[in-house]
């Protein structure tokens, strides 16, 4: 084990052009995956808060309908089991929501003087799916204008995020499945250049695993390596999204990214776990040919 | 200690061993000479279990190695200890480290292998040279330093394959007079060559191959004249290692 461990870093060095190359293919190979990673989560999060934004449905209550009427429809939603919110928008409150949401543009709303918008009820569901079965009993109640919700957005919302994570994960495990390559032939070049050794340990009676200790060592050092300098270009790319986005597009998009603490502490976990596989089954593999006596 | 039984290796039309049965008591001094390409390496290869017989068996020191798993090799070669004709030395680690290479490989402790190791250069004669690089020996302290790998842990055979191939006559006789000691002090050896004058000389057990056939097996045998001019023609491509 000591030996392995000290032949590795003896080769390493020694073939310093080499290791450093399969590095840099390595990093290259994990900082794209990484800046993925970055994409799928922060596009899961605001899928998220987007979702949780429209999954609303808002009922319109006609003018004439009291408050009293309101109070009644409002007990009879709450009852549903699969309703989880329902609360009470008055039409001062719908307006200065509209004119917070027209922002510089809110004087265009001044224009008018009376209050066009209705008295609403606005509901949250639990799940998406039951939507439509709310919306259908809420609609059997008497001083309803109309009801408004966005059960298709969601979905579609829903299915481009499932879609960009499978894509994501597609992109990820070919990723892997490259840099594994990039690794195996690495160590197979090492490995050759030291055939003749190999030859002479095995006729003095070396196990395959003394063999294979360390270039297995060396593989695993090369991933942990390309690991650690690729979580900290992609940790330093994320402060720079960050401190440029932070300012102005992400109040637009009225979600923040995901926590560059949370971001990076996953991020150099997953890469940790990834490097050591990749060197691992790079080295195994390339030495598989050289072992089989 | 070695026991080959009926064994026979072709490889495709070309024949390695054909039913060849021979036994090597412990202790045996032993030369196997032939022409180039009677089975020689066969032979030898099949003990260290390079390569699988076709049919028949091979027990070494009581362990059928013809039926021994892949797993089991590496114990089967450290009883084994292997000279090559050219030396096959590690050329970035010295005369020292070469030897205690040989140990590391088989978990042995530190200390132990601080003990062994000069005493199998002092064996061999190399004790003052422990720091050098193989290049800067000459081809017979090269020779000293490979029969000092090959027996440090003990092994119970010694095969040296053409070992003083590379060796002018002088030289080639006082590694000659090393593996006898080493013989004296236990080890079984077996000895491939086509040193003519050697064999004679020594006196020693002769095994004789041809076309993959044992064609004498003689106690202090000498080379035949018939022997002796595929010995001439294998000392010209004397240079090809065997294994």
């Amino acid at each position: 084990m000591i030996y392995s461990i000290k032949q590795a870093f003896k080769q390493f060095f020694r073939n310093g052009a080499m290791s450093t190359a399969s590095v840099l293919s390595i990093t290259a190979i994990l900082l794209i995956l990484g800046l993925f990673f970055l994409l799928i989560v922060n596009v899961s999060n605001i899928a998220a808060r987007v979702e949780n934004d429209f999954d609303s449905i808002q009922v319109y209550l006609l003018d004439e309908a009291d408050e009293a009427a309101a109070d009644y429809i409002m007990g009879a939603i709450k009852a549903m089991p699969e309703v989880q919110e329902v609360e009470f928008l008055p039409r001062e409150q719908a307006m200065e929501d509209l004119k917070a949401k027209f922002g510089d543009k809110a004087y265009l709303l001044e224009l008018r003087q009376d209050n066009p918008l209705p008295n609403s009820i606005m509901i949250r569901v639990g799940l998406i799916e039951d939507a439509d079965k709310v919306v259908e009993y809420v609609r059997a109640f008497e001083g309803i204008e109309g009801i408004n919700y966005y059960k298709e957005t969601v979905e579609r919302l829903i299915k481009l995020n499932r879609f960009i994570q499978y894509a994501g994960l597609m992109v990820i495990f070919t990723l892997v499945i490259i840099s594994v390559i990039v690794v195996s032939n690495t160590i197979k070049l090492m490995v050759l250049a030291r055939e003749r050794e190999i030859g002479i340990m095995k006729y003095v009676g070396a196990t395959n695993w003394f063999i294979r200790g360390p270039f297995l060592v060396e593989g695993i050092l090369i991933g942990l390596i390309s690991a650690g300098v690729s979580v900290g270009i992609v940790a330093f790319i994320y402060y720079k999204i960050e401190e440029v986005l932070g300012t102005d597009l992400l109040v637009m998009l009225s979600s923040g990214l995901v926590s560059h603490r949370f971001m990076i502490e996953n991020l150099a976990a997953i890469f940790a776990a990834l490097g050591v596989s990749i060197g691992a089954c790079g080295s195994i593999i390339s030495m598989r040919r050289f072992l089989d006596t | 200690m070695i026991e080959y039984k009926n064994v026979t290796k072709t490889y495709g039309a070309n024949i390695g061993l054909d039913d060849v049965s021979i036994s090597i008591d412990k202790g045996d001094f032993v030369f196997l000479v032939g022409p180039s390409g009677a089975g020689k390496s066969t032979f030898v290869k099949l003990m260290l279990k390079e390569i699988e017989a076709d049919s028949g068996s091979i027990v070494f020191d009581g362990t059928e190695i013809t039926k021994m798993s892949n797993r089991e090799i590496p114990r089967l070669r450290r009883n084994i200890g292997i000279v090559f004709q050219d030396f096959r030395l590690l050329p970035r680690k010295t005369v020292y480290e070469n030897v205690a290479f040989a140990m590391e490989i088989i978990h042995v402790s530190q200390r132990f292998i601080r003990k062994q190791t000069p005493q199998a250069l002092s064996l061999v004669g190399i004790s003052a040279k422990a720091g050098k690089y193989p290049h800067e020996l000459s081809a017979g302290e090269q020779q000293r330093v490979a029969i000092a790998r090959a027996i440090v842990n003990n092994p119970m055979v010694l095969i040296a394959d053409e070992p003083t191939g590379n060796l002018d006559p002088d030289t080639a006789w006082e590694i000659m007079e090393l593996l006898e000691h080493i013989n004296t002090r236990g080890a079984t050896v077996v000895m491939v060559t086509h040193a003519k004058d050697i064999v004679n000389r020594m006196g020693k057990r002769v095994i004789a191959i041809k076309d993959g056939r044992v064609t004498r097996d003689e106690r202090k045998g000498a080379y035949r004249p018939d022997e002796d001019e595929a010995g001439a023609a294998g000392a010209l491509d004397g240079g090809l290692p065997v294994l």
